[in-house]
């Protein structure tokens, strides 16, 4: 959707351009006055610290869950102004709360950017609220890093060179689930269950690029709606076999108690945005009536992993995050989403350490374009970051949940990205953590 | 068949505790003459009180009778403590003041109970029944849903048309100052209104939980619901509560079923309207459109 | 309630007041409050740091939706739950006109913003004026929830739940060198988005001003107090309860104009219902009716979340903590204000000043006591 430049899209290129003109001409007008020595005379950032910040939603109905990212992201800091901080410099994270609405992101970033002064944000979540917030971001030139959405809008270097992706876009996992579909289940019938947004749009295309005429259903959800009942009746109507779930965690687990209600028992593969095996697992055990005790209720379940998951306790990278969390968290069990934030803020620490003691705004962005394609953190298949691409991790493997909580591999690691991108097998060997837990510069 | 059989079993299942919340709703109308935004976060808060009992291991039944408690003390309190000081003024405050509540409630069960999802087991199964090829959407959870509802609907036609109480709410509700020159202590009945009001709507709360998760803001889009639902059956009768509830919640599930998810408010909206257009008081109003 | 009691008592005696009806001084008066507060706002945007100048534009939009409700609702007595959604209304009809190559000078969106959501607001008001109460906030409730998934249904125009993302638009030459002679600045977007807001805040509250004095106020004020006399005093109860609905939903569309260019996107997720509340809730805590009113309860609305979140900060409590501590003060807060000052803010301070009065007034005549 977003790679064509249309007309409007240039005339905003001019625009941009102006405001970071003028954005410039701000710097020159009162520049250099700060006067805070070391790195660089950039906001947020002294000799003793760094000061980033994001928005979340804290409160409201997309808190459930998201809310557990800067809980990951604090920790994680925590972690590593513990052990020395970044070239002697403490993290400061704040997070603030943004209920998921637009209109909230955008007055808790103006305080961000023009209260707090953070010298960059990370993670902020969301693909509406997000959006409201870029374009003041990059015209402000404030580091726009590792947003929290899969969306394809932060992969946008010209008109948004401070933004950032990180995690891997919804089209590319589409493309692989749908390949692996094609692959391995030639004669099914194929259904979709998506959000109605761009995680479900965006998933859907790329599925389609491999099973277009396997499917039998296209069914979406609105988020808030919790009712899902026709949907799943129509799919169960459409003879779909295997179901593509492009959704958040609770309608994984809503559509798994919808298809019980039913009797309705296709495969499911779920996008690895809605598949929290530990804390959907844990939602529906009470509600797994004859199943085995002690056996996952998502047996069988079919998702994607682009990096460890919460219950991979041997993985060294979940062991790192699981010492992390029992140091520095509140004491509540890992989940999948404060593994999202602390693998974040991985990537954060990583990119602030490889920007060297002169850290500053312009460096870091630096930073990722020219190095964030070796970043070493947790992700099985690199950033795609160059100074032509912001996009995020670029590629997965599709593994299924297995009864004891664990995952098995169907694929090797895939590596593909939008578009008619091919996939091809990514060979490279998975990194480790360092012995530190601390990326090196 | 079976799609629109489905379409039909989730529309009615869902509309049932539309209904059961738009009673709530209505009860308070009938006492206080304004719609309590808070109704839902109170319903809310009795469920987290319900779950805590659970996991601390009370079977469903003390759990749902003890929310059902807690929701009619709660209610009591709510009218005592800030709807009684409000009364005789003008009424927008008074709903002000339960979007204050609301608010509040909704924050308040944050802090306490966290804002995560938690499962909320149900007494008995939640898979559904297959009568030959058939797969029906009805599951031992909506067949106790329904009949609870059911239970709910017979208890306050039994209070308002056999007991003494009920009628001199009834009469209360009617013409307050009359009531009070009678001799009536109105100010108990409406207290008792709110109780009342405040017990149905956890057994909503706890209706809408029951075999599916909660977290605080779970009862939001049943607060816009249950209003449009006591609106297009009257706002001042239970009868018309439940059928409000009852015709919005098939009307939803055929638009998501038939049209798109996207458009179930707009056809709730639509609904709404070509009632109101027909009948400005809605479909069970005993008087004339009243003047608030 | 209380606005009119202050002008059913012009206790002055009656020759110079029909003097300044005759000179129309009203519309010099309305005139002078508005440019006084064109030039307070202009102060305030000049003196306070950046991130201040953006509350300050968002004081803007929810001011002009505010006085709008309250017209609406204080004068008239018909109330609205939808006036987010009518926001909403403006605030897309701004972002599609701004997202073209040249577009146009902003007067013309917003008076576009204005006329799309006046067309939309005379919809829903014919169907309002039949309604009363419960059943008129029903109504316009099921509309503020409903209305949003019409972006989401035809993405091809509104672009789904991600939204249409506005361009805020570049500050003018001119402008850039007002700036610079008033306080040596630059005058960035956000800046001269605040100054577009304040514009419209004063043009706002030069026609609200002048409507609660006129003779389309007078009739307004007669159909909320006594319908039937009304009606028999020859005012149609029905035309003047949609005119008001559509002047109502004109500010709300200016109101959304604004806030389009605040916030930088339109989009479902910032049109919900907890908006056409919060906008109902500040005209109420300010005193319903008053324009003064109006000002003070957006100002809650604006400062007082941030504020909450910051004194938790500071007392230590978790990000997390203090998130949840600011919705629960604000719900805190609505409760004691209606507990503790039923008129609102703008109703305590005249009724207090009115007792006051008469009580210099009494004791003047010390026979009697208040």
């Amino acid at each position: 959707m977003a790679h064509q430049p249309t007309p409007a899209r240039r005339s905003r290129r001019l625009a941009l351009g102006a405001a970071l003109a003028a954005s410039a001409l701000v710097v020159a007008a009162c520049g250099g006055g700060d006067g805070d020595g070391g790195g660089g005379s950039d906001p947020g950032i002294t000799d003793e610290s760094i000061k980033i910040g994001g928005h979340f939603p804290l409160t409201g109905v997309a808190a459930p869950g998201y809310s557990e990212i800067p809980l990951g992201h604090k920790a994680y800091y925590d972690f590593v102004n513990a052990n020395g901080g970044v070239h002697d410099r403490e993290i400061e994270f704040i997070a603030k709360d943004d209920g998921y609405n637009p209109a909230k992101t955008t007055e808790v970033v103006n305080e961000l950017v023009l209260k707090d002064e953070v010298f960059a944000i990370v993670g902020g979540l969301g693909t509406p609220t997000h959006q409201a917030v870029t374009n003041f971001l990059n015209s402000e030139g404030v580091p726009d890093l590792t947003v929290s959405s899969g969306s394809i809008l932060w992969d946008n270097p010209e008109e948004l060179p401070m933004t950032f992706g990180w995690q891997p876009d919804y089209e590319s996992e589409g493309k692989i689930l749908g390949q692996y579909i094609a692959e391995n289940m030639p004669d099914a019938k194929v259904g979709i269950f998506g959000q109605d947004d761009e995680l479900g749009e965006d998933g859907a295309k790329g599925l389609k690029q491999y099973v277009e005429d396997q499917i039998v259903a296209e069914v979406t959800y609105v988020p808030g709606n919790t009712d899902i009942g026709p949907q799943i009746a129509e799919l169960q109507k459409s003879g779909a076999d295997v179901v593509v779930g492009f959704n958040v965690p609770s309608y994984t687990a809503l559509s798994q108690l919808v298809s019980l209600k039913l009797n309705y028992k296709p495969e499911w593969l779920v996008s690895n945005v809605g598949s929290d095996a530990g804390l959907v697992g844990s939602l529906l055990e009470k509600f797994s009536e004859g199943a085995v005790k002690g056996s996952s209720p998502l047996t069988g379940l079919y998702t994607t992993a682009y990096m460890p998951q919460s219950t991979e306790a041997d993985d060294p990278w979940i062991q790192l995050w699981q010492k992390v969390w029992d140091e520095y968290g509140d004491g509540s069990p890992l989940t999948n989403y404060k593994v999202y934030g602390m693998a974040e803020a991985y990537t954060i620490v990583e990119a602030m350490m490889k920007s060297g003691e002169d850290m500053s705004r312009e460096s870091i962005v630096d930073t990722f374009e020219q190095d964030g394609g070796d970043f070493t953190g947790p992700n099985y298949v690199p950033f795609r970051y160059s100074e032509d691409r912001h996009a995020g991790i670029g590629g997965m493997k599709v593994v299924q949940l297995q009864a004891d909580g664990t995952t098995a591999d169907k694929t090797p690691v895939l590596k593909t990205d939008v578009g008619d991108a091919e996939i091809e097998e990514f060979t490279d060997s998975a990194n480790t953590p360092p012995e530190s837990g601390i990326p090196s510069d | 068949m079976q799609h629109f059989i489905n379409v039909l079993l989730n529309g009615i299942t869902q509309g049932i505790v539309i209904a059961a919340f738009a009673l709530a709703l209505v009860l308070i109308f009938r006492s206080t003459r304004i719609v309590n935004f808070a109704q839902g976060s109170q319903a809310m808060f009795t469920t987290y009180i319900a779950l805590t009992l659970m996991n601390n291991d009370f079977p469903y039944w003390v759990a749902f009778l003890g929310a059902l408690a807690a929701g009619f003390i709660i209610g009591a309190v709510l009218e005592r403590v800030v709807i009684r000081p409000l009364e005789g003024g003008m009424e927008l405050n008074i709903v002000i003041a339960t979007l204050g509540l609301y608010v509040a409630i909704q924050a308040l069960a944050a802090i306490l109970f966290g804002s995560d999802y938690k499962s909320f087991s149900s007494p008995v199964g939640v898979q559904g029944f297959q009568v030959g090829d058939l797969n029906l959407a009805l599951t031992p959870t909506s067949i106790f849903v329904i009949c609870t509802v059911g239970v709910v609907v017979v208890g306050l036609t039994l209070l308002f048309q056999k007991t003494q109480l009920g009628l001199t709410m009834r009469a209360a509700a009617f013409d307050g100052e009359v009531s009070r020159i009678l001799g009536v202590r109105v100010s108990h009945l409406l207290t008792f209104g709110w109780a009342l009001a405040g017990l149905v709507g956890s057994v909503a709360g706890i209706l809408v939980a029951t075999g599916s998760f909660i977290y605080p803001s779970y009862m939001e889009s049943l607060i816009a619901f249950g209003f449009i639902a006591a609106v297009i059956g009257g706002l001042d009768s239970p009868i018309g509560a439940v059928v409000g509830g009852l015709i919005l919640g098939i009307v939803n599930s055929l638009v998501s079923g038939y049209l798109a998810p996207g458009l179930v408010t707009i056809g709730a909206f639509v609904v709404l309207i070509a009632v109101l257009l027909l009948k400005p008081g809605g479909l069970f109003s005993s008087t004339q459109a009243r003047r608030v | 309630m209380s606005t009119d009691i202050t002008t059913a008592v012009p206790a002055p005696p009656a020759g110079p007041s029909a003097m300044q009806r005759l000179l129309g001084l009203n519309l010099v008066r309305s005139l002078l409050v508005s440019l006084g507060v064109l030039v307070v706002g202009v102060l305030l945007l000049e003196s306070t740091d950046a991130y201040t100048n953006t509350q300050l534009s968002s004081l803007t939009y929810f001011t002009i939706a505010a006085i709008g409700l309250t017209a609406l609702t204080g004068l008239n007595g018909q109330i609205s739950l939808g006036h987010g959604a009518l926001m909403a209304v403006g605030a897309y009809t701004t972002a599609l006109m701004l997202d073209t190559d040249s577009p146009l000078p902003f007067p013309v969106i917003a008076l576009a913003a204005i006329v799309m959501t006046s067309l939309v607001g005379f919809v829903v008001g014919i169907g309002a004026a039949r309604l009363h109460g419960p059943y008129l906030a029903g109504a316009t409730l099921a509309f503020a929830v409903a209305l949003p998934s019409v972006a989401l249904y035809f993405k091809g125009t509104f672009n789904g739940e991600a939204g249409l993302t506005v361009i805020s638009p570049r500050p003018p030459e001119w402008f850039v060198s007002f700036i610079d002679a008033v306080s040596g600045e630059f005058a960035t977007s956000s800046k001269y988005v605040a100054y577009l807001g304040l514009f419209c805040l004063v043009i706002a509250l030069f026609f609200a001003l002048n409507l609660g004095r006129s003779k389309i106020g007078r009739h307004w004020r007669a159909v909320r107090d006594q319908e039937v006399a009304a009606e028999i005093a020859g005012i149609n109860l029905g035309r003047t309860r949609v005119q008001a609905f559509v002047i109502s939903a004109a500010y709300a569309g200016l109101a959304g104009a604004v806030m389009a260019m605040v916030v930088r996107l339109a989009a479902p997720t910032v049109f919900t219902l907890v908006l056409s509340l919060s906008l109902l809730t500040a005209v109420v805590i300010g005193g319903l009716g008053s324009i003064t009113g109006a000002f003070i309860g957006s100002a809650v609305l604006v400062f007082l979340p941030p504020l909450v979140t910051d004194l938790s900060t500071d007392a230590k409590l978790s990000d997390t903590q203090a998130a949840q501590m600011s919705p629960l003060i604000y719900g805190i807060v609505l409760v004691l204000v209606m507990l503790l000052a039923p008129g609102g803010v703008m109703g305590t301070l005249s009724m207090a000043w009115r007792r006051r009065r008469a009580r210099r007034q009494l004791t003047a005549t010390p026979t009697k006591k208040g």
